[in-house]
């Protein structure tokens, strides 16, 4: 079973679809996807080779219930114990493994769940990712925020009491640089207590700038670990370039970021081995930066505009379940996000056994939160939205449900330093 | 028992429970209050909300001290900084040093530990170093001007108990200042031993965050740490026996 990516818009020139096409169907008309651009760093780290040899190796049928239970068994998750709870073979022990989740976390965490707010500033890409609604050939409003705007969205969230946002980017360095970014980043220091950026990767120097400019956390999605699947999904732009991305936290932390996000988008590629990967990816990096906070993201692909066919194939609900267990038990110290693209009953839910932090109030629009928060129909441009949510609690809903689950809303927990 | 205080930094306490803060819930706060009679309350300074919503401040009664900490730090410039921080926004002159360089175990960095003690016992703080149970660093602390030690008993969260017994042990013998066993408590009879060995008070968190009834489990702790200080004071816990006495007395041969 395969996702339909490839949408042709009846708005693209004949020259702009015939490119579509050739870059779709042709593959010898595709940058060597490897190969780093001119400008891109190299920082030679070890990492990548050691996450792609165990990914590589990985064969998750091998595995049987008695593994399942000997890792289930152990005090201490080892890296074959994380396979066998990522293999087929533990999907009838899903229980089991939550309840050994809820204690790890408990143990860990205690019963407090963090909330922030996404505040997406611009939706212009210059990629062509085939699942993506910013993609460079999605015909959608594109928008681009200025600083009087910027300020006006902080306000609004702020005023709903947020104290964490994660600021976001299309990735267009020609239409949002990285001092348009590290000026938003600045005007968010004024209204927020934290600040996270999910933009695309940079050089070392430059998320050295912006982690002066008051953000903290960086989050890349990899999206996917296996890199001729991510060939054939990224077809254009310098997200193309798997490598440069596979960097992109360790280079933050090289910048002096506190903490960094990994994240695979589940339902591109075989979800087992992007689990593996991702957690791997998280392991080895912490072993070599011990003092860096690391967290967790565990998105399933969604539906986007026009496109509302795309969705997350062989990625079910309790497989989800399963890999954030998996990630529980194998990282007791790790933060896990659970995004909107998850419904209300399932994060209400998950925040009982492993995740930590979710989001609340979020838009995935550009501009839009004056009319979302308040309600006001606005004749103001829009920017169109990156996917469709399935969670819109606001943050006051998100609140009093958060606490009926006999748990603890965290709205801050950082100090920048 | 009425005159056994715990003296720090010349500030006297009857409760020897200490409550932690990495996961507290507001309703904990209340139980550690009523329950376990905790007159020392840590708060993270970065959690530490300016808002209306939420404000820990808010949650905290009348005559307890906020014993503020420096979680987040991962040197001693940071810790001081947020001690600083501490002061400005109200939270009074203790500060608890927390200064971690490791995300996954959250052991304290002992040097960076006594640098930062130091500095702020300059500046008039009355400093509670977290540590790990090293006896050198203990006397560093001790010279660095720290108000008391608090040494810890396991990974934090990891309530494994005194997995560093025998070295808090020779932390109590031999240390004038107030001890206090922070991190990795996990039972009522694990708080109740330490204190019969001798330690000063007791901090704990997580035993009573994730205990299923927090009020039964906040006066369980109350009831086993006074346990553990009457059996400490009657003598019982400092009885040590070393080989068995000899029938006849060794010392018969000397005249005079």
């Amino acid at each position: 079973m395969e996702n339909k990516f490839f949408v042709d818009s009846e708005y693209l020139s004949p020259q702009a679809l015939a490119k579509k096409h050739l870059l779709e169907n042709d593959p010898s008309s595709r940058l060597d996807h490897m190969k780093y651009m001119k400008g891109m760093e190299e920082i030679n780290s070890d990492v990548c080779s050691k996450v792609i040899a165990a990914m590589d190796l990985y064969d998750y049928s091998k595995y049987t219930a008695k593994d399942v239970k000997a890792a289930l068994d152990h005090e201490k998750c080892s890296v074959d114990d994380l396979k066998a709870l990522l293999s087929p073979a533990a999907m009838p022990f899903l229980e089991e493994m939550a309840q050994k989740a809820r204690l790890i976390t408990s143990r860990h965490f205690g019963n407090t769940v963090y909330l922030f707010t996404p505040l997406y500033i611009s939706n212009y890409c210059e990629n062509y990712c085939v699942y993506c609604g910013f993609n460079c050939y999605n015909h959608i409003n594109r928008m681009k925020l200025s600083q009087e705007q910027i300020e006006s969205e902080m306000k609004v969230i702020a005023d709903s009491g947020m104290e964490e946002i994660l600021i976001l980017t299309g990735e267009s360095r020609s239409k949002s640089d990285i001092e348009y970014i590290g000026n938003a980043c600045k005007l968010a220091r004024k209204y927020f207590r934290m600040i996270g950026l999910e933009i695309y990767p940079v050089n070392t120097d430059e998320y050295r700038y912006l982690h002066e400019c008051g953000a903290d956390y960086v989050t890349v999605f990899q999206e996917t670990y296996d890199r001729d699947k991510y060939e054939t999904l990224h077809l254009l732009g310098h997200k193309r370039i798997w490598p440069y991305r596979f960097d992109a936290q360790e280079r933050a932390l090289m910048g002096g970021m506190r903490g960094v996000v990994f994240s695979a988008l589940l339902g591109l590629s075989d979800f087992r081995k992007d689990a593996l990967a991702t957690a791997l990816h998280l392991y080895y990096l912490q072993r070599k930066y011990p003092h860096a906070e690391m967290s967790l993201s565990c998105p399933r692909l969604r539906p986007i505009i026009n496109n509302d066919k795309i969705n997350s194939l062989d990625v079910h609900e309790k497989q989800l379940c399963q890999i954030i267990c998996a990630y529980r038990i194998f990282l007791p110290f790790a933060g896990i996000t659970v995004s909107s693209r998850e419904s209300a009953e399932f994060r209400n839910g998950i925040v009982k056994i492993a995740a930590t932090k979710i989001s609340a109030g979020v838009s995935t629009g550009i501009g839009d939160h004056e009319s979302k928060y308040k309600g006001k129909n606005s004749d103001k441009n829009q920017g169109d939205e990156q996917f469709e949510i399935d969670d819109s609690r606001s943050l006051d809903k998100m609140y009093v449900d958060i606490s009926g689950e006999g748990l603890q809303p965290v709205l801050n927990d950082y100090i920048y330093l | 028992m009425n005159n056994d205080k715990l003296i720090i930094g010349g500030h006297e306490f009857t409760s020897r429970f200490i409550l932690g803060s990495g996961k507290y819930s507001l309703n904990l706060i209340e139980a550690a209050v009523k329950d376990a009679g905790a007159e020392i309350i840590t708060l993270a300074v970065r959690r530490a909300n300016t808002r209306d919503r939420e404000n820990i401040l808010d949650y905290i009664p009348n005559g307890v001290t906020l014993l503020p900490n420096t979680s987040g730090a991962r040197n001693a410039e940071e810790a001081v900084r947020i001690a600083r921080l501490a002061r400005e926004i109200g939270c009074g002159n203790f500060i608890k040093i927390e200064i971690m360089r490791d995300s996954k175990y959250l052991l304290p960095d002992n040097n960076e530990t006594v640098k930062a003690t130091e500095m702020l016992a300059n500046e008039g703080f009355v400093v509670m170093p977290y540590m790990y149970p090293d006896l050198y660093t203990a006397r560093d602390l001790v010279n660095a001007g720290a108000a008391a030690v608090m040494p810890l008993a396991a990974p934090i969260g990891s309530n494994k108990g005194l997995a560093t017994k025998d070295f808090l042990q020779i932390l109590i013998d031999e240390i004038d200042l107030p001890i206090i066993i922070d991190a990795g408590i996990g039972k009522p009879s694990e708080a109740c031993m330490a204190m019969e060995m001798g330690a000063d008070a007791i901090m704990a968190n997580t035993a009573l965050a994730t205990a299923g009834d927090l009020t039964k489990m906040a006066t369980a702790f109350r009831l086993a740490i006074e346990a553990g200080r009457h059996a400490y004071l009657s003598g019982l816990g400092r009885v040590l026996t070393r080989g068995s006495s000899a029938s006849d007395p060794l010392t018969g041969f000397l005249r005079d």
